[in-house]
């Protein structure tokens, strides 16, 4: 009986090894443990034994079921653990394959230095103020101090709707400073970015349309040293610390002084390249304090306040930011050069 | 603006390289666009005589040189030219010697004999007749100059000068001569600086027995300042002359125009000469032209007169447009004997308007428009007189006309330190700021500051803060961050609402474009906009650039499909593209426009359809918090297909259109027939902006489904349909979905099948089978009442 049992043992053991799948480990389970099970009939086979084997025999024929159960459970564990190594492999997929495409668009390069800039505006107090692009010759000249006469009112240089110039589209987006001055409180922090409009064919640099970002600090005790200091940290923002500025004297009708902002050339870092002309700067911007009769014509007390502006070409400003060789690609819009960006 | 450095340095000496030179005065305000030297390109030249020519023995041209070079021995040199004799003082190009242009000179055989080098032509030298008129342009440069055999050509020629290019602005016409910018340049580098005082010894005889000038227009012509030379010797003005104006881009022709160029050059006043034969009357008068009146003009066109013009004219007829050029018929010429020269004072915008109107803007047109110096006559006309003396050129006539319209005004502004201090964040010394203006041709009167008469641009202490800085340094003045309130930025609600916009357009894979806000009437043609559609309203530029161009667009749509047209005809396969577009409408209370942003759509290509893009438009309106939005079939916007084309509606208001873009318009724009386009007032939208969304509690009950096909007219719109369930499925409908719309066997022609997925839900208990039914039974009256539906 007990080298039965040992037998059963062992033989059932090693086909609990060899099964190779659950439905043939189910089937030893059914053979060995079942109710007709080769066990469970020797189970039966105790009643003929001596009554002192028979306890001997029960226990070591429960200590087999135990291990046997055991060993059951074991396996499906490995089984289960075996088909899904085999699921997972048979999944297997070349993960350098592309993802599926999903498209997202991709706002226009100019729109987005723009915004860069606003942002960074916003950041330092400023809000972003709006003007008309079909302005009166009032706002756009006379009172930024370009009297009648001047050059820049000419009719090769701006777009007029009426016989005696006095409408017409904005060549600038310093109205806006006008528009502001008599409308919003003091102090005054803004930007303006918009369009402006000249009279020049268009080629790789030029364009009858294009932007400007204004900007306008009216408040008591503003200094020229306040313009460098806000205009070297938007600068800085956009462009990181490292990049050197300097400041020019120049000339505006509305800005008295004024000067001229460089940068560093982007391309050469100061060396000298056909970009900055050899020079190692390129010009950025322009600005000045705004000039007293400005201030007066708006109604503000020149006594007491000051104030700066600042403006320059947007275009000019993507184009150097993505290293757009050509202005008229701005306007032109091939996918292929939006996606780009 | 060109400047000789040599030139200039007869009134101040500046003695620092040209780099030190351009960076400085760019920083004091004399902005440096670039630099270049005389003669730069020449290399190991040097002056040689020939002493023995022979024919070349293998050449029947060619000639066989010693040419004595100050070394040792004479060089051999071949040359074809034939007009070098023994004795000639010519240019020789030694071995290795460089040429204008990048060439190189070396020894080399020519027809088997060495040639040690090269004889040189004007040309080779970079250099023309004009430079000097006794050479040939053809030949050998035959030297008259003083030089000993060796001798540098540069220093032979004067060549290695630094001209400076500068660009000055509009308010600096006093920068515009070599004694302006020597006065920057003086109180640049603190050196000194020396005013001309020109000298004229006369020889006698009175310009008042020759001449009268009468100014008809003083407001146009200030002051008319005239000296008359006679006994002239027209001839070729001497080397250092012709060199100076060579230097600054000055063609030299003769001394008498060379004088009038050499002047303007050197005092910034523009100068003419007349022949003094051809004033007929012995009369100037300054007057604005008669109608109908014309004159040649020196480049021998024939100019229209106008009256807004004005003109020098005789007792009879115009002898020059005032400032801009001489005429024809008063011209100097070789065999005239008496001139009158003319320093005058012009209006710059008259001057301006009339280069503009007749097309020809010269260097006197272009210094006279910026306002030049009512002062500066005198001074010009005298130096011009010194330098036919010095270049004995003639006699001048004692005595001088100056008339005087409008005499000029001296102005005086306020010295205030602290005022400048507080504009500019400084604190600098009165004394130092009183150097500076001093420096600068200002005068102080007590605390005030008398401005020169060539400074017509300071008016106000912010001017003086202006030339005290430029000096000061801009660079030195400290940068500072704005004190004061501190202010809250950001963007307005409106700004944030189309930024929003922007997002979700990119969110949905469209790119953004951006179009000029020109439009044209051959673009209404091509969208087929109807004669009489208002958008044809438009505000016409008056001066346009061209047709396509020339109104301000009041319609988005053009610039949307000529952006597709121009991807399309590059086979871009497809494209989904959005514009915040401005549109301008006439004002009828307003010389101004109505300024209107639109957001414009537009897409061809795989995907797109229009229930595509209809449905980009409403997860845009769904987002965007659009309240009752509504389309309805439009069958009247003729640029659209008439059976695929809606209005958008927000509460009953129109908001935008969409629609598969006509055939024909299509077809104008080189499309194909599969484009779409929307576009939606982003105004009207925020105007039917709803609430700020709230809270919902999520359902606690589950739901129940029912799907229903329905047969009914082909023609009643699925959103009646869905609008009727809606109406009769309260209280327990929650959602309407169509999932199909079939038309064909076995549906009978003139009906279509429609099937919908209802979700029907109880928000306090579990939704009963009786509740559901009854739902669907009220629904299903409703559409057979209301739309003629049965069942499918």
């Amino acid at each position: 009986m007990e080298e039965k049992l040992r037998q059963l043992r062992d033989a059932s053991l090693q086909a609990i090894r060899e099964a190779e799948d659950l439905e043939a480990l189910d089937a030893v389970r059914v053979r060995y443990l079942g109710k007709k099970g080769e066990l469970t009939a020797m189970l039966k086979q105790m009643g003929g034994l001596s009554a002192e084997e028979r306890p001997k025999m029960g226990q070591m024929a429960n200590s087999i079921r135990e291990e046997l159960t055991a060993a059951l459970e074991q396996g499906r564990a490995d089984l289960s653990e075996k088909a899904l190594q085999a699921r997972l492999a048979a999944e297997r997929e070349d993960v350098t394959i592309p993802g599926t495409a999903v498209k997202l668009g991709r706002p226009h390069p100019l729109n987005r230095v723009i915004d860069e800039f606003s942002e960074i505006a916003i950041g330092m107090g400023f809000t972003i103020a709006e003007g008309p692009e079909v302005e009166l010759a009032s706002y756009n000249f006379d009172r930024l101090n370009t009297a009648e006469g001047h050059p820049a009112r000419d009719r090769q240089d701006t777009f007029y709707f009426d016989d005696d110039d006095q409408v017409l589209l904005r060549t600038q987006t310093s109205p806006v400073q006008i528009h502001v001055m008599e409308t919003y409180p003091l102090p005054i922090r803004i930007i303006a970015p918009g369009r402006v409009y000249r009279k020049d064919e268009v080629d790789a640099t030029h364009s009858p349309m294009f932007h400007q970002i204004e900007g306008l600090v009216v408040d008591e005790g503003i200094t020229f040293g306040d313009l460098k200091g806000t205009l070297n940290e938007l600068v800085h923002r956009l462009y990181g610390n490292d990049l050197k500025t300097r400041f020019r004297p120049h000339h505006f009708p509305f800005t008295e002084p004024s000067c001229e902002m460089d940068v560093e050339c982007f391309k050469c870092h100061g060396a000298g390249c056909p970009v900055c002309k050899g020079e190692g700067w390129v010009e950025l911007l322009g600005g000045g304090m705004v000039h007293p009769k400005v201030l007066a014509g708006c109604g503000i007390d020149t006594e007491k306040y000051s104030g700066f502006a600042f403006g320059f070409g947007s275009d000019r400003l993507a184009m150097f930011r993505f290293n757009i060789s050509d202005l008229r690609l701005l306007f032109e819009n091939d996918v292929r050069f939006l996606e780009q960006f | 603006m060109d400047l000789s450095r040599q030139w200039m340095n007869d009134y101040t000496a500046v003695n620092v390289s040209d780099k030190e030179f351009c960076e400085r005065m760019t920083m004091s305000g004399s902005k440096v666009e670039g630099v270049s030297v005389t003669g730069a390109g020449i290399e190991n030249v040097v002056a040689g005589r020939v002493t023995f020519m022979n024919p070349h023995p293998d050449s029947d041209h060619m000639w066989v040189c010693k040419v004595d070079v100050g070394q040792s021995h004479d060089l051999t040199i071949v040359t074809g030219a034939q007009n070098v004799s023994v004795g000639d003082l010519v240019p020789v190009a030694l071995d290795g010697s460089k040429l204008p242009g990048g060439v190189e000179i070396r020894s080399s055989k020519l027809r088997g004999i060495m040639s040690e080098g090269m004889l040189c032509s004007l040309g080779e030298l970079g250099l023309d007749t004009h430079d000097y008129p006794y050479a040939i342009e053809n030949g050998i440069f035959i030297m008259q100059e003083p030089a000993e055999p060796g001798d540098d050509i540069k220093k032979v020629l004067g060549l290695g000068d630094s001209v400076v290019e500068f660009e000055i602005t509009n308010n600096r016409p006093d920068c515009l001569s070599i004694i302006g910018l020597a006065r920057e340049a003086a109180a640049t580098f603190g050196t000194d600086f020396t005013a001309p005082q020109p000298r004229v010894k006369g020889s006698g005889d009175d310009i008042h027995k020759y001449l009268t000038v009468q100014i008809d227009e003083p407001a146009l012509c200030p002051r008319y300042t005239a000296r008359m030379v006679k006994n002239i010797k027209i001839e070729p003005s001497p080397a250092w002359l012709r060199r100076r104006l060579r230097a600054c881009g000055i063609r030299p022709i003769n001394n008498i125009v060379d004088i009038t160029n050499y002047v303007m050059q050197e005092y910034g006043q523009p100068m003419h000469a007349f022949d003094y034969s051809c004033v007929g009357g012995n009369r100037i008068v300054v007057r604005r032209a008669a109608p109908g009146e014309s004159l040649m003009t020196l480049d021998g066109n024939i100019r229209k007169l106008t009256p807004n013009m004005l003109i020098i004219a005789d007792e009879a007829k115009p002898i020059g447009v005032a400032g801009v050029m001489g005429g024809g018929n008063s011209e100097i010429v070789d065999d005239t004997r008496t001139i009158v020269f003319e320093s005058a004072n012009f209006n710059g915008t008259s001057i301006r308007k009339t280069a503009i109107a007749l097309g020809m803007r010269t260097d006197a047109s272009g210094k006279f428009e910026k306002g030049l110096d009512p002062e500066g006559t005198i001074p010009a006309v005298q130096r011009a007189c010194e330098l036919v003396e010095m270049l004995g050129a003639g006699d001048v006539i004692d005595g001088m006309i100056d008339v005087v319209a409008s005499p000029h005004v001296e102005k005086t502004v306020l010295l205030e330190p602290e005022k400048v201090n507080a504009l500019l964040g400084t604190d600098i010394s009165r004394d130092y700021m009183v150097k500076v203006l001093e420096k600068l041709g200002f005068t102080m009167r007590g605390d005030q500051i008398v401005v020169p008469s060539w400074r017509s641009d300071i008016e106000h202490y912010s001017d003086i803060a202006e030339e005290v800085a430029r000096f000061y340094g801009y660079d030195t003045v400290q940068s500072t961050m704005i004190r004061g309130k501190t202010s809250q930025g950001g963007w307005s609600d409106a700004q944030r609402y189309v930024n929003r916009l922007n997002s979700l357009c990119q969110a949905m894979g469209f790119n953004e474009i951006l179009t000029y806000s020109f439009g044209s009437r051959s673009a209404w043609d091509k969208i087929r906009l109807p004669a009489d559609s208002p958008l044809r309203q438009a505000l016409i530029i008056q001066n346009p650039l061209g047709e396509d161009r020339s109104v301000m667009r009041t319609t988005p749509m053009p610039s949307m499909l000529d952006v597709m047209s121009t991807n399309a005809a590059r086979r871009n396969p497809s494209v989904r593209f959005y514009e915040r577009a401005k549109v301008f409408h006439p004002k009828k209370d307003s010389p101004l426009a109505d300024e209107q942003l639109w957001l414009v759509l537009g897409e061809y290509g795989e995907d797109a359809s229009f229930f595509q893009l209809k449905g980009c438009v409403e997860a845009i309106l769904r987002d965007a918090r659009v309240e009752d939005v509504t389309f309805t079939a439009e069958s009247g916007e003729a640029a659209f297909h008439p059976g695929r084309c809606a209005r958008i509606l927000a509460g009953g208001e129109s908001i935008g259109l969409i629609g598969q873009v006509h055939p024909t318009v299509c077809q104008n724009y080189g499309l194909d027939a599969g484009s779409f386009y929307a576009q939606l007032d982003v105004a009207a939208m925020q105007a039917h902006q709803g609430p700020e969304r709230t809270f919902t509690a999520l359902p606690r009950f589950p739901a129940v489904s029912r799907d229903v096909a329905l047969v009914c007219r082909e023609d009643i719109p699925v959103a009646d349909l869905a609008a009727t369930i809606r109406q009769a499925g309260k209280p327990y409908l929650e959602d309407v979905k169509l999932f199909d719309v079939y038309k064909g066997a076995p549906i009978p022609a003139g009906s279509k099948s429609v099937a919908f997925s209802l979700t029907l839900r109880a928000a306090d208990q579990t939704l009963t089978e009786e509740h559901a039914a009854e739902t669907m039974s009220a629904i299903l009256e409703a559409l057979a009442a209301q739309h003629g539906v049965s069942i499918r």
